[in-house]
């Protein structure tokens, strides 16, 4: 046989579930404090669901990031947040206040055409969001996740039972919640693209926990006397090895989007590289117990058909 | 069983037959012409974000369409009015879209009932009052004439928008409705996107005002317009200087002609000057309704007006009767041939606002390109070696299915004309990491059948048998996801949602099948006393 990272484990993972439940409710205590903030606005909203102008330019030589944040000063546009990349002399300049009707962007590059006349630029973006377009695109994306929580728990309650489906969501949510709150307390923005991050760390967190669901329907029906702590422990133990196996090999993915990926997909990596280690804490130390605490105290027997 | 892996391995060396012809057209540059007759020519397309370009989202502004509508109807029951010799004191439309109608006594509100119920029944009376002697009427439109003139609006601003972009040359440009009064425009790699704006957004509402010079220009800046009379400018760029002049002007209200009696405007250049200007040519009814107005106004200054902007306000020297004019200002050649496209292409029913607008440039789109296949590359060939040095010969199967997993969801991309977009790739990396995961499933079930002491033969099967529905129960899960994602989700959220359905589906077509038949094949002619996992 090849390498095996992990021997025979046998880890008591219910038994560890109060310390796991702990750090969960702080991640997740994070999380919905991102949350409101961001339904408040206080967090850092990306402009596509804010709102407002955000321009890129490429400039031929070095520039002062200071110089560029004073000539917008004294131009009238005190309140633009300016992030430097300096890998090709690259200025970010968000406004996130949406004026109707106004092309914030031409006087942005007029400005720049001006008083950086000495060094050319090339503008990389320009995007430009109404207040209204904003707001429909938060509420449009929040519908479609909530829809697809829903079809999830469906398609798991049919599947296991109803406490299943549940806990798999809660998990889902859970992993959500937690990188949405890593970006909150780093104030790395929530735009578009982290939410298409957020999604695709659900599917992997998903992915994760079913594959421990699965492992533990079919002992509990290979060892239907057994006490549902110990066939839980011995299913996670089971599937261990696959867990690490799998997320090793996303997190690599991820890695490479981070190191090579370019600016554009940065947080975007950064995102699925910390969403890959907590799906994977999430479907070892929280779906699994989350189902423990529910049904440890009832008699009836938990359904195993395929 | 040889039967079963026959078909199997034809199943799949077919459908990597389809993909590859699909993809032909985006590896191949050019493609042959004996190609592009039979075979698809499709390449995968490249969102926005990508490939560079622009992303617009007008709003139609519909009430203006009402709006004019109504103002319409105010100036027909002026001249109804007029022409009949009824007396009024006042016919104008209310900023709340109503035409508001006062008339001196009874005769008049009699004669004028009498008009209304046999020309204007479909408009609703929403207020009629008697007040010291005077009749004062508020019509409206009703709901359904609201919603058909907003309707048409958006369908003709839609038209409308298309023909000058085609006029201007993008391709593959996007230009869909969406929502109640949206229009959604694409760009892909537009060189001049300023330029686009001014062409898209601009009404282009051409309209022929007289100059009023009866009454003093000095009076009505001050403040003292003349009933029926407006104030305009006139802006022009000095070409040295690059300072902008505005030149006021007094004008009739009431507009003589408007730009859709327009069959054809070009640009032209002027021999002496070497200035461009705009030539324009009326259709018959407009050629006659311009050679009256010119007859009736004789020395008289005739304004050239474009969306409220005076471009030009000559003196009519005499009757012209060709059914052709020109417009002249101080344009740049770029700026007279835009114009005339927005003429030719017509006036917008009603003002559009940019509500959206996300330009990427061609520098960052091939940037992101570059940077994210290199990415993409580094991140597979990772993936390949730790699952070769972690599952030996069997990791080299895995490596298969996933070759085979990439060629496969380019192809459906290709051959379902579906765009390839950032939120795309990051579907592709989900669902490549899930092909991963389940040759990871099977693989590590076959170890624990084989640590049971099972055959190879028995160990493959009842491994594969134990992983499968962990397999469809995950896919499953995750198809749940991406379907209702990409049915309720928008633009972005819709593009990651269809590389994560295909890859899923295809997924469990080539781990189920894909790596199983090697194993078979394997097993059926070599009786092997290990396995290599």
């Amino acid at each position: 046989m090849g390498i095996e990272l992990l021997g025979k484990t046998n880890i008591d993972f219910i038994g560890l579930r109060k310390y796991a439940f702990l750090l969960s409710a702080i991640l997740v205590t994070l999380g919905v404090i991102a949350l409101v903030q961001l339904i408040r606005g206080q967090a850092n909203l990306g402009i596509d669901f804010a709102g407002g102008t955000s321009v890129q330019l490429k400039f031929e030589k070095p520039f002062q990031l200071d110089k560029a944040r004073h000539a917008l000063d004294v131009n009238g546009f005190k309140d633009s947040e300016l992030q430097q990349f300096t890998e090709g002399n690259k200025l970010l300049i968000q406004i996130k206040k949406a004026v109707a009707g106004e092309r914030v962007a031409d006087k942005i590059l007029a400005i720049f055409a001006k008083e950086f006349a000495d060094n050319k630029f090339a503008v990389d973006s320009t995007t430009e969001i109404g207040p209204k377009v904003g707001k429909n695109l938060q509420h449009d994306t929040l519908i479609a996740v909530i829809l697809s929580a829903i079809g999830m728990i469906i398609y798991l309650a049919w599947r296991f039972e109803f406490s299943f489906g549940v806990a798999a969501a809660m998990a889902t949510f859970h992993d959500v919640l937690s990188v949405l709150g890593v970006f909150f307390i780093l104030g790395k923005e929530v735009n578009l693209l982290l939410v298409t991050a957020l999604l695709t760390l659900a599917g992997y967190s998903l992915t994760d926990t079913v594959v421990v669901y699965d492992r533990i329907r079919e002992n509990l029906r290979l060892r239907p006397k057994d006490l549902l702590g110990e066939v839980m422990n011995s299913s996670i133990n089971e599937v261990l090895s696959r867990t690490i196996v799998t997320s090793s090999t996303v997190f690599l993915v991820c890695l490479a989007l981070f190191f090579f990926g370019g600016e554009v997909i940065h947080d975007f990596s950064f995102a699925l590289l910390i969403g890959v280690v907590i799906g994977t804490y999430s479907s070892v130390f929280v779906a699994s117990p989350v189902v423990y605490e529910w049904r440890k105290d009832k008699k009836i027997r938990i359904r195993t058909k395929r | 069983m040889w039967r079963s892996i026959q078909w199997r391995a034809g199943l799949i060396v077919f459908f990597l037959a389809l993909s590859i012809l699909f993809l032909v057209p985006t590896l191949i540059d050019p493609l042959p012409k004996w190609w592009t007759k039979v075979m698809p020519s499709e390449k995968i397309h490249l969102g926005l974000d990508l490939r560079g370009g622009m992303h617009l989202l007008l709003e139609v502004e519909v009430q203006k369409a009402v709006e004019s509508a109504m103002d319409k109807y105010a100036s027909d029951i002026k001249d109804a009015l007029t022409k009949k010799d009824i007396p009024f004191n006042q016919v104008e439309r209310t900023p709340d879209g109503k035409v508001s109608i006062l008339l001196p006594d009874s005769k008049a509100n009699d004669r004028f009932s009498q008009i209304r119920s046999d020309q204007y029944s479909n408009l609703r009376v929403a207020s009629f009052r008697e007040k010291e002697g005077k009749f004062q009427y508020l019509l409206e439109m009703n709901t359904k004439e609201v919603k058909s003139i907003e309707d048409s609006a958006i369908r003709q601003g839609l038209e409308t928008i298309r023909n000058r972009i085609d006029q201007f040359g993008v391709s593959e440009p996007v230009i869909a409705p969406q929502g109640e009064n949206q229009i959604l425009v694409q760009l892909p790699g537009i060189k001049d996107p300023q330029r686009a704006i001014e062409l898209i957004g601009r009404t282009a509402l051409l309209e022929f005002k007289l100059v009023d010079d009866e009454n003093s220009l000095e009076d009505a800046l001050k403040g003292n317009i003349p009933p029926g009379d407006e104030v305009l400018y006139q802006k022009a760029a000095d070409k040295e200087t690059g300072v902008v002049t505005r030149r006021p002007f007094l004008l009739k209200k009431r507009s003589l002609m408007t730009g859709d009696v327009l069959t054809d405007a070009r640009m032209r250049i002027k021999s002496d000057f070497n200035e461009p200007y705009v030539s324009i040519d009326f259709d018959a009814r407009g050629a006659r309704l311009f050679d009256q107005i010119t007859a009736e106004n004789v020395k008289k200054r005739l304004a050239i007006v474009l969306d409220n902007n005076v471009y030009s306000a000559p003196v009519i020297q005499e009757r012209i009767s060709g059914g052709k004019a020109q417009i002249s200002g101080s344009f740049t050649p770029e700026e007279a041939s835009d114009l005339a496209i927005v003429l030719r292409a017509g006036a917008l029913p009603a003002p559009v606002k940019i509500i959206q607008n996300v330009t990427v440039g061609p520098t960052l789109g091939q940037d992101s390109i570059d940077k994210g296949m290199r990415a993409a590359i580094i991140g597979s060939v990772l993936v390949v070696i730790f699952m070769a040095v972690y599952y030996r010969l069997s990791g080299l199967i895995a490596d298969w299915a996933l070759v085979l997993n990439i060629i496969y969801l380019m192809g459906a991309l290709a051959s379902m004309r579906a765009t390839l977009s950032l939120p795309g790739i990051a579907g592709i990396i989900l669902a490549i990491g899930m092909a991963v995961d389940s040759n990871v499933l099977m693989f590590e079930r076959i170890r624990e059948e084989l640590r049971l002491g099972k055959t190879i033969r028995a160990a493959v099967d009842a491994g594969y048998d134990k992983a499968l529905f962990t397999i469809i129960d995950s896919h499953v899960t995750t198809l749940i996801t991406a379907v209702v994602l990409f049915q309720f989700g928008t633009g972005p959220i819709k593009g990651f949602a269809v590389t994560l359905s295909l890859g899923v589906i295809i997924n469990l077509f080539s781990a189920l099948i894909g790596t199983k038949v090697i194993f078979d094949w394997i097993n059926l002619k070599k009786q092997l006393k290990t396995l290599s996992i």
